[in-house]
Parts: C-alpha cells; structure tokens; sequence
C-alpha cells in the first residue's frame, strides 16, 4: 500500500487519491491566443523529476498541492493550496 | 533418434548466421536518423530503406533493440476500433501483419484468434452495437454475438448470473490476433540492417540540433551527428524528446503494467477483454495466460509493478475463469503509456521542420508496428503524411479535431 499524506486527513492508502494533473497557470481569456488555449488544454509539461501538481481525496472532496518525482515514484510534499495561491481572505 | 541430426551437429566449419551486422562507430552525417530502435522505428527505417531507396539511416536507442515498450505491451493486434479513421488504419495494420513472416523471412508468429470484447452493461451493448456498425460498413469483420455464440466461441468463460457483472454479450472481431513481438522488431532490424540500415544500440539521444526552425542534427551520448531528417519513435519518452527539440505534447506518460501465468494446456483460443471489468487476457504459444489491465493511476516514468494492481487484475479474471484461482503468476512488468487526451496517436509533422514525429501510443502501439512504420516512412520520404495518417496530425488538437476512441479503448481507463 501506497501512502499519501493528506494535509487534511493525515496517511491514508493513495487509492483514496484522484491525481488533477500539473498545476498551470489559466491564460488570461481576454488576451490569449487560439494556440495558447489549446495549449493550455491539452499541453502537458510531463516532466521526469519533481512535478507539482493538484491530487484530490475523494472521501473528504479536499483538493491540495503534491510534490512528487516522477522518476522515482516518491510523494516529496503535500500541502494546502493556500500555501501557493495566497489565503483567503477572512 | 535422428542420426543425421546428430552427425550434423559435429560436422565442423559452419557458423551460425550473424542475425545483424557488428556494430560499427557512428558516421558524421546521415540522410535520416530515427530515434527509437524499437517496433516503429525499426519498421520505419525498413520501409525507407525498401519503399523510397533512402538506406543512409541511423536508428539510434539508449537501451537495446526492441527493449522498451515493444517488449513490454501484450501483443494484442485488432482493428475494431470506432472512428472511420482508425478503423482504417488498423485494418491497414493487419493485412500487413498477415503476409510479416514471409516479407521479412523470419517468424513472428503471427496467430488469428479472434478477439471478444465483452458487455456487462446496456451502455457497453450499445457501444458495441456502434464499433461492429462502423467495422462492418469498413469491410472488416465484428459482430455482435450472445450468450449462445460466446458459449461457444469461448466454452470455459463463466456466463453465469452469479458475479456481480454478469455478461450480456459481446463483440467478436475474428482477425483479432497475437504475434511476438520481439520477434516482430527483430524481423524489421535483420530485414533493415540488410538494407545497409545502421543499428547503434546504447547510444543516447542528448539533444536535438535545431537552425531556423529546421533540424540540423542530434547530439548523442556517443558524439554528434548531422542529419536532413529526423523521426522520433519513443514511446514512453515522447515528452522528454520533444521538449529537447523545442515543443509541447499533449501526452502524460503512466506505467501500463501486465504480467503471465505459469504456462498451461491450450484452452483459450480468443482474446478475451472486458472493457467494464478493465481486464484482459490471451493465451500465448507457450501457454501462458498474458493478462493486463488498465493503466496506473496518476503519470509516472518508473516501470514498477505493484501489488495493487494485480489484486485488481485477480479478482475480475476470477469471475470470468474462476477455475485460475490456483494458477501462480510467473512474471510482472510495467511499460510506459503515452495517453492522448483523444485516445489516438500521433502522426506526421511537428512546429520543427524535418522533425517527424510518432508518438502517442498510449496502450495501443504494438498492433500498429508495420502500418506505422510504413506510413511514417512515406511521411518522411515525402516530407509530408499520406492519407490515410493526416487525421492523427499533431495540430489537430490546435483546431479541436480529436479522434475520439476512447469507447475502443481495450480496458476503461
């Protein structure tokens, strides 16, 4: 069995995990390009080594931030999305 | 005892056929390098070298011949797919298939089964009803059979109402075969290296050389070369090439595992895949059981197996052939799947110029081995794709024009 750390629900089995894929930057609809929208579609960086990317734990319906090798099949981090998009505000 | 056979073997002064070529050192310049010496790219260099006379190529492989996913998929060849243009395309595979053997002079143990797709539910009956449609209005052969014809076709499936999916029916494509594969990428180097083809095995692509938008050249881990055209066939490392020569692909790379029993007697003559118990299984010439499921869940470059996934493997095979529950699993693997968002390849011309591109094969790049390398040669040859390979182009995902055959796919994934 697989772990994963929740920030929410601590160790739980990854099965209990959906991965959402990298996590990428929406262009800005007003100023982007036809190629830039498919590209922001379908594109993928999928890199070999340390990805960040947004996993979800469907039991709890709680999406975060996992660090990962991709490599190496290793969990590096797992955090709050707040960490990276900034709190919301109270 | 077959004497003759014996004084055969202490007559002296015969040597065993080179099957290629000793290797040599890697020459400045080549018309054409493919990256990737495995199915694909061996075909590919094959049909250069035979169809368009362009025999100064270099196929160059980090690893050895035919040693990533051609030897990791489980050689499973059919063309009951759902779109037109991929129903055509794989029929194309086939019928190439078919006469590979003796084209190429070496066995690859080509062997028609028939392969059935099985239902469990109404939705998966109507897909079926849809796939046999469009295969059958192509000229190839699926049909829809019931719980009578699969009795028949497949006596030891359990069709009893006691699983919680029972079966409901299923789709018999009958030119469904196996083949082996190594043997298959194998066939192509010996027939591609007689063609003056150059195999450099261990020999890494570091780099791609690139001068106003055109592809000059590749470094390698064994120097740099200089070449008019490049083809990158490596699937399972599409991205990472791509990325070297400058572009972005719609692909995420996830282990694919699969694994074989003990080999036992010869009892199941079909293919037999349940796309809703994401299972499937064949019976190979040595008598093993090939069985494989559906891809690993998040993207990853390692090949590990898990346990995981054989416990999910295990408990659908029993329903369907409840009598395995005793039968030891003798090898486990993974290969690396390059997943579209569409479920089809692709083929053709990259932002590079002369930098062809086949990638995309997710878990569906060994029944394409000899169309595809044929094609990619004309495409190479010609520098643009034939036909019947325009639509997998890479920039139809730019004008949203996918090739939607998910519905085909082997196991849900």
């Amino acid at each position: 069995m697989k772990i994963l750390h929740c920030p929410l629900n601590g160790p739980r089995n990854i099965s209990e995990f959906v991965c959402g894929g990298e996590v990428v930057e929406m262009p800005d609809p007003g100023a982007a390009t036809d190629a830039d929208w498919s590209d922001y579609v379908f594109g993928h960086e999928n890199a070999r080594g340390t990805v960040r990317e947004w996993w979800f734990h469907v039991p709890t319906a709680y999406w975060f931030i996992a660090e990962r090798d991709t490599g190496t099949d290793e969990i590096l981090r797992t955090y709050p999305a707040s960490e990276i998009f900034g709190r919301v505000p109270p | 005892m077959p004497l003759g056979l014996i004084r055969h073997g202490f007559r002296g002064g015969r040597r065993p056929r080179r099957a290629l070529p000793p290797a040599v050192g890697l020459r400045p310049r080549y018309d054409v390098a493919i990256i990737g010496a495995g199915g694909h790219g061996l075909a590919a260099a094959y049909y250069l070298a035979k169809d368009h006379g362009i025999a100064d190529v270099a196929v160059l492989d980090k690893g050895w011949l035919g040693g990533g996913n051609t030897a990791r998929n489980t050689t499973i060849i059919r063309s009951n797919y759902l779109t037109p243009e991929g129903v055509r395309f794989y029929d194309e595979s086939i019928r190439l298939f078919r006469g590979l053997s003796g084209e190429l002079d070496f066995n690859i143990l080509y062997s028609e089964r028939g392969h059935l797709t099985l239902a469990h539910t109404d939705a998966a009956l109507r897909t079926m009803r849809w796939r046999a449609e469009v295969n059958k209005h192509l000229g190839v052969e699926s049909e829809m059979v019931g719980l009578d014809g699969l009795a028949r076709l497949c006596p030891h499936l359990n069709l009893g109402r006691d699983v919680r999916f029972p079966i409901l029916g299923a789709l018999h494509h009958k030119p469904g075969a196996i083949a082996r594969h190594d043997a298959v990428a194998w066939g192509y180097a010996i027939a591609a290296a007689r063609r003056g083809v150059e195999i450099h095995q261990n020999t890494e692509v570091t780099g791609i050389l690139t001068e106003k938008g055109r592809v000059t050249g590749v470094e390698t881990s064994r120097g740099r070369i200089a070449c008019g055209k490049v083809l990158q066939a490596v699937a399972g490392s599409s991205s990472l090439l791509a990325t070297m020569a400058g572009f972005r692909l719609p692909i995420h790379t996830v282990p694919l595992q699969a694994c074989v029993t003990e080999p036992l007697k010869p009892f199941l003559d079909p293919i037999v895949v349940s796309g809703s118990l994401h299972v499937y299984v064949s019976q190979s010439a040595r008598g093993e059981l090939v069985m494989g499921g559906p891809t690993d869940p998040y993207a990853l470059y390692a090949q590990r197996p898990t346990l995981e996934w054989k416990e999910g493997l295990a408990a659908p095979m029993l329903a369907l052939f409840p009598f395995l529950a005793e039968v030891r699993v003798l090898r486990q693997w993974a290969g690396l799947a390059d997943m579209t968002p569409d479920f089809s390849p692709i083929m053709g011309l990259t932002p590079v110029e002369n930098y062809y591109i086949d990638a995309g094969w997710g878990t569906w790049g060994f029944k394409a081995t000899p169309v595809c390398g044929k094609r990619m040669a004309e495409t190479v040859a010609i520098g643009k794709p034939p036909a019947p390979i325009e639509p997998f182009a890479l920039d139809r995902f730019a004008a949203f024009r996918q090739l939607g055959e998910r519905g085909a796919a082997s196991v849900g994934h």
